[in-house]
């Protein structure tokens, strides 16, 4: 999983079937001091996260998991909203 | 996922048997704000995309997953035609 910053929304009327209903939230990754690191990308929203907050994310194939047993094709999606982060 | 901007089409006559039939189109990855960012890539289209649409393309094997591409060799699947982003920042 990895940590970004949700800066944005995409609409989309056209789309994957299984895509229909779900949000979709441009997210800009973070490193762990809180600078942006790495391109923007568009994920899924399982949590009921909105722009500006905090969260993190997993990619890849799990990235449909949360809608189980619906698969939609994603690569990307939220997974919590995080509150606050510490690193030493 | 990521927004990118189709450029072109692939024609392959040849071709892995499970491809015949779908669309293959050249695009560009691109920011939110319409800036090309990133090398050209050639992905399937799922949803009747056209010349110089945003679109939104799902990588990996979950391109497996777009509509219709079950079990077929794809890494790169156009699943969305695009409307708007909002960037606030």
């Amino acid at each position: 999983m990895q940590l970004a910053r949700v800066v944005g929304e995409v609409v989309a009327t056209m789309k994957d079937p299984n895509l229909v209903g779900l949000k979709m939230l441009v997210l800009q990754p973070l490193a762990a001091s809180g600078d942006a690191a790495g391109r923007t990308l568009v994920a899924l929203d399982s949590v009921g996260a909105g722009v500006g907050e905090h969260v993190f994310f997993v990619r890849g194939r799990e990235a449909a998991f949360p809608f189980y047993p619906a698969e939609p094709p994603a690569d990307a999606t939220i997974i919590g909203i995080v509150d606050h982060w510490n690193t030493n | 996922m990521i927004l990118a901007k189709v450029v072109g089409t692939v024609v392959a006559t040849r071709k892995d048997e499970r491809l015949v039939s779908n669309k293959l189109l050249v695009a560009r990855p691109i920011d939110p704000s319409g800036k090309a960012d990133g090398n050209y890539l050639v992905a399937v289209d799922t949803v009747d995309a056209g010349f110089g649409e945003t679109v939104l393309i799902v990588s990996g094997s979950s391109a497996r997953m777009a509509s219709g591409m079950k079990d077929c060799p794809v890494d790169a699947a156009i699943v969305g035609i695009v409307d708007t982003v909002e960037v606030k920042d």
